[in-house]
């Protein structure tokens, strides 16, 4: 089993303070990864290490063979392969949704327009929002911004899919049907780091799920060994207070 | 109470103020009437014809005391335009200059952009017109005593600014020239544009263009009979003291006092718009852009300027416009400008008040909403949709 | 020791750099200091164009090299931070600091260590800095204009009285704060009205009387913007309800008032006020010249405060006006207890903007004739027997000005951060 992304004694530090603690993560093709912690625990900061929106002071990280330091060339051809979907959505809110989606492989793929669109209209069916394609982000709701965003992001076409909070900034009512996107990108085998709070989530899709507090990975077990059996007292402290 | 129904409510409030300013215009009438009448004043445009016998001491065409009124009016408003023109262009690029570097995380450059903007804004705009004009200026020397500028061919002088003055052979051919390369830029772009939506490629646009824009013209000089030479300002003694320049091109020192201080004093303002557009982008969007594999170019062409310059647009452009209606302020260091010819000279001369300033308050005022109703065109086109 | 890479400074041999780097950034601002407070050139021996860039390269070079990521000294990393984050940042970096030795000497020389304050006339002033006796000889004119010189305690009575009234707020007790809106906007006005044709204009009381085109300098700017502030007030209020009524009438009135005032230019208006308005007026009505011109300046600025008040109401989310109309409210109830008191708090930074605007335009008066500070400058400095003070005036002038316009600007902002805090 060769991992797709393999984290090896990262350390990263905000000025004084130091935000991630000698984290070491290997992840395989198609495995599915649930961050869980509480808040300021820096697990947001790690994945967003992963595809270098933040940067590491020491330690390794090796995403699909490249590894990521300051003089990796072409970091954008990276992050065409990684894909992420944030807490507060960041659609384009002067480009339809249509447009959200085609501008990445128009303008980084160079694809031709049409191929671009049509692949565009395919996940957008995917999430459900085929008829909203051309109306403006301002128009939808939170769960159907956030479904295209995740459609965006799929138009890519990226090995790895990072989600950070994805439902965290949603109404209840919106949560499920983003969730149920996201059981569905789960089910096609794509490579899933997610950090949420969304345990039903966890329990369902995630092969392993991982526990972080103060900058280090306290508790690493696989779905169910983790909420059977969990064996640090940190862990057990945090999952009674969101159970 | 029964018969105070609403389409009853309604009417009366507005024949109540319609009444009013009936009233007060009819007043207003009435009174201009009877004075005119008592003084012996008549009404009327057609003194625009008549011969003005005023000279103008800076003019972009031809004029002297032999045209007409209407003819004045003419150099005023060219001469108004063209520092408003001048202070636009100067206006814009310190300003956009200064927003960006009150957003610089370099401590030291953040300070200076703040003091800058804090310094020029807080004093009066005339004020500033006078210090420039009968303080700095002032202190430049005589034209005698002028040491040469820019590569020894322009003089900064008490008397203006001096340079040398272009003169053309076949400039006509040259202008084909320059319009051919825009055509030609304007086709290459719709080319390209067609070419990636086709197959996805992208051609160096930007580059091309560039390359078109130096090109074609510089042609016209090796091979289209077109060329440039100068006419250098040289020294001419008047008179024992006076000492003037004489060819090339005299930049009245009016001229630069007013472009200067109406340009330091809008950049303030343009600075401010420039700084509120970059800074209203939310900083989830150049990531969210970032994620999805654009290059930091494609991210400040594609996500960050379109949606800046929708927040920057509207408000530099009123600023735009406080610039042409500050111009008027010309008046103050005897630019002629239209107020100072127009509603300051000729007023004078003719005695023909409400003829001349409603003619200039008119002029201003269309200028004013020609460009109010361009920039609300543009404001509904490009206004990103919301719920 | 491990290698030394001049170009890669890190943390392994820091001290060398540091001590390395501190040391060419201190030569190159010495060399700057040196040459602009002493006159001193100690790289003459060098061309001239290459003397004057050096103290930049080793400057930036000195830089380049203590610019250490994350050295763990506080200092040192907050500095490269803030100043020193990349080649070009340092480069910027220095030429500010050189700029501002540079031209330190030339100013504080001119303001302060060869300028003049003592003595009577101009031969006082002897030095090649600025000629302050000319301010001190003059500062009476520029505060009261060609007020009698005599009769200048009366203005200041009437200021002292007003300013002081101005802040009853503080005093009044709980039982008579809510009159307090009443006071400002009624009686404050009334009574700087009373004191300014009483005791300023004067003519009765045994008070000799001036007339207002002897009032002039700073005490003129002060009442100019002050009845205009009270005026044009109230008049954009009533227009920006007007713009936004729901009857054509008085909407169309009040757009096509609005867009008139603010589509010319403030001169021409000042122009219209003094060759037209008595065309306008019978024959044998006299209206004094700064009625005229606060009328026409509160009209002008007007517009501006009615299109600033309309952003605050069209500001207001929808359900205020909901929730007033469900109570039964009409619409003079809505708008003075719901509205209004919302929105104004909205628009303060815009309401502060246009006072200072107000402000600033009083200059333009002496198109009309009537001297305020500015106005009475270019009268003195015409003066045959003060010739060429000119810079001293302006200078003057602009540091009073930017005085009382940063005080308003910084006030505003105290304020709308105060009512931000009351949400």
């Amino acid at each position: 089993m060769s991992s797709i992304i393999k984290i090896q004694g990262v350390n990263k530090w905000f000025g004084d303070f130091q935000v991630l603690k000698d984290i070491n993560l290997e992840v395989a093709p198609k495995q599915k990864i649930v961050v869980c912690g509480p808040s300021g625990s820096g697990k947001s900061t790690l994945i967003r290490c992963i595809n270098r929106l933040e940067e590491h002071q020491k330690g390794t990280i090796v995403v699909d063979g490249v590894e990521l330091s300051e003089n990796t060339k072409n970091i954008e051809q990276i992050r065409a392969e990684v894909g992420m979907v944030f807490q507060q959505f960041n659609l384009f809110p002067h480009l339809s949704i249509l447009d959200n989606c085609t501008l990445a492989p128009i303008w980084v793929k160079k694809m031709p327009k049409k191929q671009a669109e049509e692949l565009a209209m395919k996940q957008l069916q995917q999430v459900k929002i085929s008829d909203q394609a051309l109306k403006f982000p301002g128009q939808l709701s939170g769960g159907q911004q956030q479904r295209a965003a995740l459609a965006r992001a799929l138009c890519m076409q990226p090995k790895i899919m990072l989600f950070d909070e994805p439902t965290s900034a949603l109404d209840p009512e919106m949560i499920k049907e983003v969730l149920d996107a996201m059981v569905n990108l789960a089910k096609q085998g794509m490579t899933m780091i997610v950090v949420t709070h969304e345990m039903g989530f966890a329990k369902e899709v995630a092969d392993e799920v991982i526990f972080m507090d103060e900058g280090m990975i306290v508790e690493k077990a696989e779905t169910k060994e983790f909420f059977a059996n969990p064996k640090s007292d940190r862990t057990k402290l945090f999952l009674s207070q969101i159970l | 109470m029964v018969f105070m129904n609403n389409k009853v409510k309604k009417t009366i409030p507005q024949l109540i103020t319609l009444a009013v300013v009936v009233l007060i215009f009819g007043f207003f009438t009435f009174n201009a009437q009877t004075n005119m009448e008592n003084r012996g004043i008549e009404f009327g445009y057609g003194f625009l014809s008549q011969e003005s016998s005023f000279d103008v001491q800076f003019s972009l065409i031809d004029y002297d005391g032999s045209y007409s009124y209407g003819r004045a009016y003419l150099v005023g408003l060219l001469n108004t335009l063209l520092v408003a023109f001048l202070g636009i262009l100067i206006a814009t690029v310190i300003g956009v200059v200064i927003g960006i570097a009150r957003l610089s995380p370099n401590y030291l450059i953040e300070k200076t952009a703040a003091f800058y903007v804090e310094f020029f804004r807080n004093i009066p705009l005339l004020l500033q017109i006078f210090f420039w004009y009968f303080a700095a200026l002032r202190a430049l020397p005589l034209p005698q005593d002028a040491d040469p500028i820019f590569f020894g061919v322009s003089y900064l002088t008490i008397k203006g600014l001096f340079i040398p003055r272009f003169i053309w052979e076949n400039f006509d051919i040259f202008s084909y020239s320059v319009i051919a390369a825009v055509v030609s830029i304007l086709v290459i772009r719709n080319y390209a544009k067609k070419l990636q939506e086709n197959e996805g490629k992208q051609l160096p646009t930007f580059s091309i263009s560039i390359g078109l824009l130096i090109i074609l013209p510089f042609l016209t000089f090796l091979i289209g009979g077109v060329s440039l030479s100068f006419e250098i300002p040289v020294i001419k003694q008047l008179s024992v003291t006076s000492f003037v320049y004489e060819g090339g091109l005299g930049i009245p020192p009016e001229l630069i006092a007013l472009t200067l201080a109406l340009a330091l004093y809008t950049a303030t303002f343009i600075a401010e718009c420039v700084r509120a557009g970059i800074q209203g982008i939310s900083k989830g969007q150049k990531e969210a852009a970032a994620s999805i594999g654009l290059n930091p170019n494609q991210i400040l062409k594609l996500v960050i300027m379109p949606q800046a310059l929708r927040i920057i647009i509207p408000p530099t452009t009123n600023q735009y416009l406080n610039l042409t209606k500050n111009s008027s302020l010309a008046a103050a260091i005897a630019y002629p400008d239209l107020v100072l010819v127009f509603a300051g000279t000729a007023l004078m001369q003719t005695g023909r008040a409400i003829e001349i300033v409603s003619i200039t308050m008119f002029t201003y005022l269309s200028i004013s909403l020609s460009i109010s109703v361009l920039m609300n065109w543009y404001n509904k086109k490009i206004a990103i949709k919301e719920k | 020791m491990n290698k030394l890479n001049f170009l890669k400074p890190d943390k392994e041999n820091m001290k060398i750099y540091l001590y390395t780097g501190s040391f060419l950034f201190l030569i190159s601002t010495m060399d700057v200091f040196l040459n602009s407070f002493f006159k001193l050139n100690i790289t003459s021996f060098l061309p001239n164009f290459l003397s004057l860039l050096l103290p930049l390269i080793l400057g930036s070079f000195g830089l380049h090299l203590i610019r250490i990521e994350f050295s763990g000294i506080k200092y040192l990393d907050l500095a490269n931070k803030k100043i020193n984050s990349s080649n070009f940042n340092a480069v910027l970096t220095l030429l500010i600091i050189f700029v501002i030795i540079k031209a330190a000497p030339a100013t504080m020389s001119w303001f302060i260590f060869d300028a003049n304050i003592a003595g009577d006339s101009k031969e006082a002033c002897t030095g090649t800095g600025a000629c302050w006796t000319y301010i001190k000889i003059w500062l009476r004119r520029f505060l009261y204009g060609m007020y009698p010189n005599d009769q200048q305690w009366r203005i200041n009575i009437s200021f002292i009285i007003l300013v002081f009234l101005a802040f009853a707020g503080y005093f009044t007790t709980e039982r008579l704060k809510k009159y307090l809106t009443l006071y400002y906007v009624i009686i404050y006005p009334i009574i700087a009205y009373i004191l300014i044709y009483y005791l300023i204009s004067g003519g009765s009381f045994n008070l000799e009387w001036v007339e207002t085109g002897a009032w002039g300098g700073l005490s003129l700017t002060f009442i100019v913007s002050f009845f205009c502030l009270i005026f044009c007030f109230p008049l954009g209020m009533i227009l920006a309800l007007g713009r936004r009524s729901s009857l054509p009438t008085i909407k169309y009135i009040s757009i096509s008032f609005i867009e008139f005032w603010r589509g010319v230019p403030l001169i021409t208006v000042l122009f219209m006020s003094s060759a037209m308005f008595p065309m306008f007026l019978p024959e044998d009505f006299f209206m004094d010249k700064l009625v005229r011109v606060i009328i026409a300046i509160s009209l002008f600025e007007a517009a501006y405060v009615a299109e600033v008040i309309r952003g605050g109401l069209q500001a207001l989310p929808r359900g205020q006006y909901d929730a007033a109309k469900s109570l039964g409210m009409g619409y003079w109830k809505m708008h003075i207890f719901v509205i209004l008191p919302q929105a104004l708090k909205l628009v303060i930074p815009g309401i502060a903007n246009t006072f200072l605007a107000l402000v600033k335009d009083t200059p333009l008066i002496f198109v009309v004739g009537l001297l305020e500070i500015v106005g009475m400058l270019n009268l003195a400095k015409t003066n045959p027997k003060w010739l060429g003070f000119a810079m001293e005036g302006y200078v003057f002038a602009a540091i009073t000005f930017w005085i009382i316009c940063y005080a308003m600007s910084r006030y505003s902002q105290n304020l709308e951060l105060k009512f931000k805090t009351e949400r």
